[in-house]
């Protein structure tokens, strides 16, 4: 069985993270509810023409994937595979208040072509011309990590050699009122340096594509290997920490082997327990880090976690903004990831320094 | 690697019929179950026909034993139907003694829901409780829950037409790598506004019944449908001394990269996925007894996959048919309907026929079969294609 590497990224996000040369050198703090990515420079990657078009979700994880491609000196890969909660959230939204506005007339197909999950995926073939394997994984919080099981199965059997990878959500308006009305989406503006202190219900909503190439060839780009991922549809509060262990135990590790733990607290004061039940637990003398203050929430948000823990692999550097505690680490080593959305699509994921 | 990945169970709901049994009925019967649509309101209802599940969400809701307060959309209670039909056909009473995934595949999710209650969320608390089924995810957790699926493995796939196909694809991938000995593969979708006036922009819904492969096609029938599959280790089959329905013997998946709805004039990723799975099978084009093709009736599709087909198979194209004109397009279920339907084929040696063909293609001669036909099957093979060219072949066998 072959080993399987991160050998690049590229990611759009809330903070200024289009430059793979500028690590969370700057952080952008929000005080809001709902916060937008950030746009790169669009042009510089995709044809204005073609770029007006676009869902902003195609427009992301294109640009993040011409990142991402460039970063690991490739111009083709063996498949693509995109995780997304929801798609192309506003052309959903668009299409089917046009079917309601309109009473089902003057329909343009466009909206509806880019509504279909698998658009972003079918895209980014479009653009690289890649007639190779191509999925689409919809599984709420866990999108991205079935990807990342898939890529790794076939990476791992040499049925593909380079695989590009990432999680895609946007915002949609109506979605976000919604998600408000049923104390998804915090109602309360909050400061992202205070996120995990609001008490409240509800998350700081947001998007992003972070993409990425995996390949079984390690190369002077490399970030990390990627030991192990394992999704669970349930877990119950009491049984995160055996799992956690069972987890590690299958790659021949204990929590002590493990430098530094990245987890997904969004600041629903309902959900957050999940990690507390860790961080004040097994993981109590490791070291800690969250980044959803910098991201927001979304259904792919995790992709945005998997980013930041490979950054720290490789520039062996941890940013003082995303610890939740302090300990000194003279190497990061093995990084593990929790995450989990409103109790539901938990994924621990364990990445490894090369 | 050798493993076998062995089917063991299978479940389906469609138009023709509520379970496996009567679905079997209506194909040799040749009985379609295309009508004017009845549980959606739409402006479209004179001028499309759909393949629609007679039950009404209510009586759905009783069959499964739900209570009022439930949040389901039709997608995840017609997914829960026939997954559990998959199971109760395995014998599966213990679902935790190996270890059990769930991959399911949607395109509608819970649309259905929302397009209901769009608007009126914003001032009525009433239906609120449908707002966190939307996502497409949520319609695999409650059919994780309904089987009694925990703390494993479940996601779910949404390739558009292909997506089921995709599912037991992944599905047969987990076993043979030994991710899991056992898991549960499908596909749902419900009729919906969202996708009826989707496909009616496309100018690819026929106003009649569908033709596949016919000259004068006019376009395809919405359908809707869940139909899950269930799979096994080797190990397992052995321990338990399983019955054994059928195979799945090779899969390939492949884009075509050529449009963002319509698929190629040669049908390249057709073409590639064909060929990936008879490669994954380890067999050549003449071992193959039978396609079930995905043959939607829309000008383009059947064109592009006739053409498709010949490049692969050449001069000896085995016998093939669509099975289209009987359900409708059921979208993102389409893979496992006629994976259901390609086991039945296997099991009682008969080829069901494309209904509705009445004059052959110009572009080519191949002609789809017409009458149910009685031979030998060993092997047969299925196509779903869909938006984003993603193009996908499965292909079963009585052997492993």
């Amino acid at each position: 069985m072959k080993r399987v590497y991160i050998n690049s990224v590229g990611s759009i996000s809330a903070q200024k993270t289009y430059e793979n040369n500028n690590f969370l050198s700057e952080i952008i703090e929000y005080n809001d509810t709902v916060i937008p990515a950030l746009d790169p420079n669009y042009k510089d990657y995709i044809p204005p023409a073609a770029a007006r078009r676009m869902a902003k979700g195609i427009k992301m994880s294109i640009v993040a994937s011409k990142i991402a491609l460039q970063d690991a000196g490739l111009e083709q890969v063996d498949a693509i595979i995109t995780g997304t909660g929801m798609g192309c959230l506003r052309d959903s939204e668009k299409f089917l208040s046009n079917i309601l506005d309109n009473d089902e007339q003057y329909l343009t197909p466009t909206p509806f072509i880019q509504s279909t999950h698998n658009t972003v995926g079918g895209q980014i073939a479009l653009e690289l011309q890649c007639k190779g394997y191509n999925f689409t994984y919809v599984h709420g919080s866990s999108s991205f990590e079935s990807c990342l099981i898939d890529a790794k199965l076939q990476l791992e059997q040499n049925e593909a050699q380079n695989i590009l990878v990432g999680g895609v959500d946007e915002i949609g308006e109506h979605t976000v009122k919604l998600l408000k009305l049923v104390d998804q989406i915090k109602t309360e503006p909050v400061k992202s340096s205070e996120l995990l202190l609001s008490n409240t219900k509800g998350v700081v909503f947001s998007e992003g594509a972070n993409f990425f190439v995996f390949s079984n060839q390690q190369q002077s780009s490399t970030y990390a290997e990627i030991v192990g991922v394992n999704i669970y549809n349930t877990l119950p509060k009491d049984g995160i920490s055996y799992t956690a262990e069972n987890f590690l135990k299958d790659y021949n590790l204990s929590v002590d082997d493990i430098d530094l733990v990245v987890l997904g607290n969004n600041g629903d004061v309902r959900y957050d327990d999940y990690y507390s039940t860790l961080t004040s637990g097994i993981f109590k003398e490791i070291l800690q880090a969250y980044y959803k203050h910098l991201s927001g929430e979304f259904h792919t948000a995790s992709s945005f976690g998997f980013w930041l823990a490979a950054n720290i692999l490789k520039a062996q550097s941890l940013p003082d903004l995303v610890k939740l505690n302090d300990k000194n680490i003279s190497q990061f080593k093995n990084i593990l990831l929790y995450n989990q959305y409103c109790g539901e699509n938990h994924s621990f994921t364990l990445l490894r320094k090369c | 690697m050798s493993k076998g990945v062995a089917i063991t169970g299978m479940g389906i709901i469609s138009a023709i019929g509520n379970n496996v049994a009567e679905n079997y009925q209506s194909l040799i019967s040749e009985t379609k179950g295309i009508s004017r649509i009845s549980k959606i309101e739409t402006t479209h209802q004179n001028d499309i026909m759909v393949g629609e599940i007679d039950y009404t969400n209510q009586e759905l809701e009783d069959l499964l034993g739900l209570t009022p307060d439930n949040n389901y959309s039709r997608t995840a209670f017609l997914g829960a139907i026939a997954a559990k039909e998959a199971l109760n056909n395995a014998n599966i009473s213990d679902i935790n003694k190996y270890k059990t995934g769930l991959v399911s595949a949607t395109s509608v999710g819970g649309m259905d829901m929302t397009e209901k209650y769009y608007y009126e969320y914003l001032e009525n608390k009433a239906h609120r409780k449908y707002i966190a089924g939307h996502n497409a995810g949520d319609s695999s957790q409650k059919i994780a829950e309904q089987l009694g699926i925990e703390q494993s493995l479940v996601t779910t796939i949404s390739t558009a037409c292909s997506s089921a196909a995709n599912a037991i694809m992944l599905g047969a991938r987990l076993i043979k790598s030994g991710q899991l000995d056992r898991v549960i593969v499908g596909g749902s979708d419900c009729l919906s506004k969202f996708t009826i006036n989707g496909f009616k922009t496309l100018m690819i819904l026929s106003d009649t019944y569908n033709t596949p492969f016919d000259d004068n096609r006019k376009g395809l029938n919405l359908g809707e449908a869940a139909a899950f599959l269930v799979l096994e280790s080797d190990a397992v089959v052995n321990s338990e001394n399983k019955k054994v329905l059928a195979y799945v013997k090779g899969y390939g998946n492949a884009n075509d990269a050529f449009h963002q709805t319509a698929s190629s004039d040669n049908g390249d990723g057709a073409t590639l996925a064909m060929e990936k799975a008879l490669q994954v099978a380890n067999y050549s084009p003449k071992d193959i007894d039978y396609i079930n093709a995905h043959g939607t009736a829309t000008g383009n599709n059947d064109l592009s996959e006739g053409r498709a087909i010949i490049r692969v198979f050449g001069e000896d194209v085995p016998d093939f048919s669509s099975t289209k004109a009987y359900t409708g397009h059921t979208l993102a279920a389409a893979g496992a309907v006629e994976a259901v339907y390609s086991v039945l084929a296997l099991q009682n040696n008969v080829i069901f026929p494309n209904l509705n063909f009445k004059t052959q293609m110009q572009e080519f001669s191949i002609t789809p079969q017409l009458t149910p036909k009685e031979k030998p099957l060993q092997t047969v093979m299925s196509n779903s294609f869909g938006f984003g060219g993603n193009c996908s072949t499965v292909i079963f066998s009585k052997v492993g």
